[in-house]
């Protein structure tokens, strides 16, 4: 049980900021994303993609963090797109009506394009 | 493929219980929840039900954790009955934060509040009881499903 965390960064036009995550996100490791998400956005970068592909667990504390990630780059008119092919987080994700608020993609390459 | 569980004949809720007994401490959930899709895999849950139950017990426990007084252990207990699972977790603290239960409706999302509402909408049944003396019990059933 634990999460693995890896930035990088995609010089493109936008300079996106791909956040891989690899493991199982709960009140345990969240605090790890977090400083992660927060210390990426509080240096400047607003054009976010979060993998959760080989995410194989997140609760609500790891929807925190997210939903705490997409608030801040919002206040500097960013966005955040998830990666998520898991049918069982996609289903959170659609019980919470997260749905509505995140861009969900099944590829890297469609979350930045619609980013 | 194991064979179907055979319960104790008594059927006795006293006798066909799994209890386990974790520190109050964050490290321990995902203990708990492994634990409790470990038993309803021998119970032949199917594996998204099983997913619904590992969520589902973890928020129970990450609330009890957020919200006890201190240092006590948060107690998970599987009642096995044939056609379905009663978690209860239960703790000493003082209740889930605005106590009761978060309503069915989900609104606008945000930070906080997420997990009470995710076990409702993940269990069959869910009853939270709150004794300002004994602590906060949270039950929750998953039927077994044909």
């Amino acid at each position: 049980m634990d999460i693995k965390v890896n930035v990088r960064e995609l010089n493109g036009e936008r300079n996106i900021s791909v956040v891989d995550l690899n493991g199982e996100i709960d009140v345990y490791t969240s605090p790890k994303v977090k400083e992660t998400i927060m210390e990426l956005i509080d240096s400047g970068h607003y054009a976010l993609v979060i993998n959760l592909e080989n995410v194989r667990y997140i609760d609500s504390t790891g929807l925190g963090v997210l939903i705490g990630g997409l608030k801040r780059v919002r206040e500097h008119s960013g966005a955040v797109n998830l990666v998520c092919t898991n049918p069982q987080i996609k289903k959170i994700f659609d019980i919470t009506g997260l749905v509505k608020i995140f861009g969900i993609f099944d590829t890297e390459e469609t979350a930045c394009e619609n980013l | 493929m194991r064979e179907p569980l055979d319960l104790h004949p008594a059927a006795d809720e006293e006798v066909n219980v799994v209890e386990l007994r974790i520190p109050s401490r964050a490290e321990w959930v995902g203990v708990a929840r492994l634990a409790v899709a470990g038993i309803a895999s021998r119970l032949q849950f199917s594996i998204e039900d099983i997913e619904d139950l590992k969520l589902a017990v973890a928020e129970a426990c990450t609330n009890c954790i957020q919200h006890a007084s201190g240092s006590e252990a948060v107690r998970i207990s599987c009642a096995i009955h044939p056609d379905r699972i009663v978690v209860t977790v239960q703790d000493s603290g003082k209740g889930f934060a605005g106590g009761g239960l978060a309503p069915k409706e989900l609104g606008e999302p945000k930070v906080g509040g997420l997990g009470v509402f995710l076990i409702r909408s993940l269990m069959d049944d869910v009853d939270y009881e709150l004794n300002p003396d004994s602590g906060t019990k949270l039950s929750m059933t998953k039927f077994l499903r044909n």
